[in-house]
């Protein structure tokens, strides 16, 4: 027995050892980091413990301006998203013809690096000097006046990162609701068919009842996904994105760690914890939510 | 006889003018799946087209054109020559390709200890695992991050691999599957002697291969897209992914924003993994679909 016991271990020891050191032991070291007033990354000393890396932090215009930030970019690309996908996955299952085509048609920017695409995306709403740029010509159409999405005011950039942050959480979004579509009993829908039942009400009594616990875990997801934004607003904007007025609380964490305002691990883990409580509260929300409302099959 | 006729007759064009509706309701559904498809297939034309356009052409396009006049591959030889675009493709290959056979490795081996073996803590270990799949990583990065800096390896493939092997999420898929391997070949296995090493190389993995092929694809994806280690641990372009090779090339490539040589780089990083998509696409989106995670 002893030896069996040993050679489970064995097998174990590759994964548990970077589990530990690269998992465990940074989880426990963030909180104590985040309570360690005045650390210096050089000397790593620090000369106090208190919640006072939390109270700096949590008053940083940089901060708040973040927490704005991530605040309507979650709020806004959630729902919108979530409608979205559910739209055009109701859509796709309607449809036989080249449904293949559309579903690997929208799978495609799951695999493609938000960096690279977010440099097309910023190129398509800029307005420079020697080019008016795609989007705003196209605006242009109905007689509206070009705006730098880009670099001009708030709430044209904001709009220009919610747009991409949408495109690049859809496909994930899109292959799971078609998946669930797809598993729904077929049996309510011949039943509800002989009965000559009106298309929106099949859609309220059966579709959105059999998919609630997917949909709950979209939004779940979503939310959590939303909430730890930054590589999209990088991809567009670049990586000063506090001069851009459009950091994210993941990009201050950064920035707090490393960069021209970084070497402050204590700031960053602070904000870590702040961001994990806020994600927390969020998803035990939406889980007491959806249990009034999702049906468990 | 006659109140039966007009009856049948009223039926009829019911059934007719529901099957218009029918077919306009079809049409719509059809218009906004090709719109979508277009929202997503447009970036992938305009980068592609932009990078055959000439830097002359591109400038003096106030109004941007969906053509180009005279396309050229100037762009795609400035991207190799002008950055070191092929030195970050290399790294990236050389990450991804020691990243993913490091994962492949560590995740096999600890899926069949919880599949396969029985030690005592099994369960304990288990259940350890499965919280930490609830950790973001955004609360580790901090002090791995602090770690790497003071071992001295930063700027090294050291320091970029070593934490991102991890990946507990893959451990439970790989032990969810194992554990659906049929007990009798096991013990049939024990029977003709064969050690359990030799059980998991011979009978487990073969015939896991699917789901081990789509965790190696999903593992390859996320490594060729990753961003944010990259950036927090490099500063010297010699060690640069292409993900932050082409965050440079934004801010000090080519010079003077030259937009059309940006797109070229942009397409020569995207291209291998949509090979990779177009050959894999259904195994990409049943592990995606399963696995429910976004890399």
């Amino acid at each position: 027995m002893k030896k069996n016991d040993l050679k489970g271990w064995l097998y174990l020891l590759p994964a548990f050892l970077f589990l530990g050191v690269f998992m465990v032991y940074p989880l426990i070291d963030v909180f104590i980091y985040s309570f360690e007033e005045g650390y210096n990354s050089a000397s790593q000393t620090h000369f106090g413990v208190g919640i006072y890396n939390y109270s700096y932090v949590l008053r940083d215009p940089y901060f708040l301006q973040a927490l704005k930030n991530t605040l309507i970019l979650v709020f806004i690309t959630v729902p919108a998203s979530t409608l979205l996908a559910l739209a055009i996955s109701v859509a796709l299952s309607s449809v036989k013809r080249i449904r293949n085509l559309f579903q690997t048609i929208y799978f495609l920017p799951y695999v493609t690096n938000t960096l690279a695409v977010g440099l097309v995306f910023m190129i398509l709403f800029q307005k420079s000097e020697y080019s008016v740029g795609l989007v705003n010509s196209f605006l242009g159409i109905f007689g509206i006046s070009p705006v730098d999405f880009i670099e001009g005011p708030y709430f044209a950039k904001m709009l220009t990162l919610c747009i991409y942050t949408v495109w690049t959480v859809l496909p994930f979004k899109i292959l799971v609701l078609t998946t669930a579509l797809a598993s729904v009993n077929k049996e309510y829908y011949e039943a509800a068919k002989v009965d000559a039942t009106p298309k929106f009400r099949v859609f309220m009594k059966i579709t959105l009842p059999s998919i609630s616990s997917t949909l709950s875990y979209l939004i779940i997801t979503g939310f959590i996904g939303a909430f730890k934004a930054y590589s999209d607003a990088v991809a567009i904007f670049g990586t000063d994105l506090n001069v851009a007025e459009m950091n994210t609380i993941v990009g201050y964490i950064y920035d707090m760690l490393y960069g021209d305002s970084g070497g402050y691990p204590s700031f960053a883990s602070a904000t870590a914890i702040i961001l994990f409580a806020i994600v927390l509260t969020i998803t035990c929300i939406n889980l007491a939510v959806s249990k009034k409302h999702v049906k468990y099959q | 006889m006659k109140g039966g006729a007009s009856l049948e007759k009223t039926v009829l064009s019911k059934k007719k003018k529901s099957d218009a509706r029918e077919k306009t309701g079809k049409v719509f559904i059809y218009v906004l799946l090709a719109f979508w498809a277009l929202v997503v297939l447009f970036p992938f034309y305009w980068m592609v087209l932009s990078s055959f356009k000439s830097y002359g052409e591109y400038t003096s396009e106030y109004i941007p054109k969906f053509y180009s006049a005279s396309p050229t591959f100037e762009n795609y030889f400035q991207a190799f020559t002008a950055v070191p675009l092929g030195k970050y493709f290399f790294n990236t290959l050389l990450y991804t390709v020691v990243t993913t056979a490091l994962m492949l490795i560590v995740s096999i081996l600890a899926a069949f200890s919880f599949a396969r073996l029985e030690f005592k803590g099994k369960n304990l270990a288990f259940t350890l695992l499965l919280s930490l799949m609830m950790i973001p990583n955004e609360l580790v990065v901090i002090t791995n991050f602090v770690t790497v800096t003071n071992l001295d390896m930063r700027n090294t493939f050291m320091g970029l691999i070593l934490p991102s092997v991890t990946s507990v999420f893959y451990i439970y898929l790989l032990k969810e599957n194992f554990a659906s391997v049929p007990d009798q070949i096991y013990y049939a296995a024990k029977v003709d002697g064969a050690s359990d090493f030799k059980y998991l190389l011979r009978v487990i993995v073969p015939v896991c291969k699917p789901t081990i092929v789509t965790v190696t694809i999903l593992k390859v994806v996320e490594c060729w897209n990753s961003y944010v280690w990259p950036r927090l641990i490099t500063d010297d372009q010699n060690y640069f992914l292409v993900s932050n090779g082409i965050q440079e090339i934004r801010e000090n490539g080519f010079g003077r924003e030259n937009v059309p040589a940006m797109m070229a780089a942009v397409v020569v990083v995207s291209l291998p993994l949509i090979v990779l998509f177009l050959i894999f696409h259904k195994k990409i989106s049943a592990g995606v679909a399963r696995g429910g995670i976004k890399g």
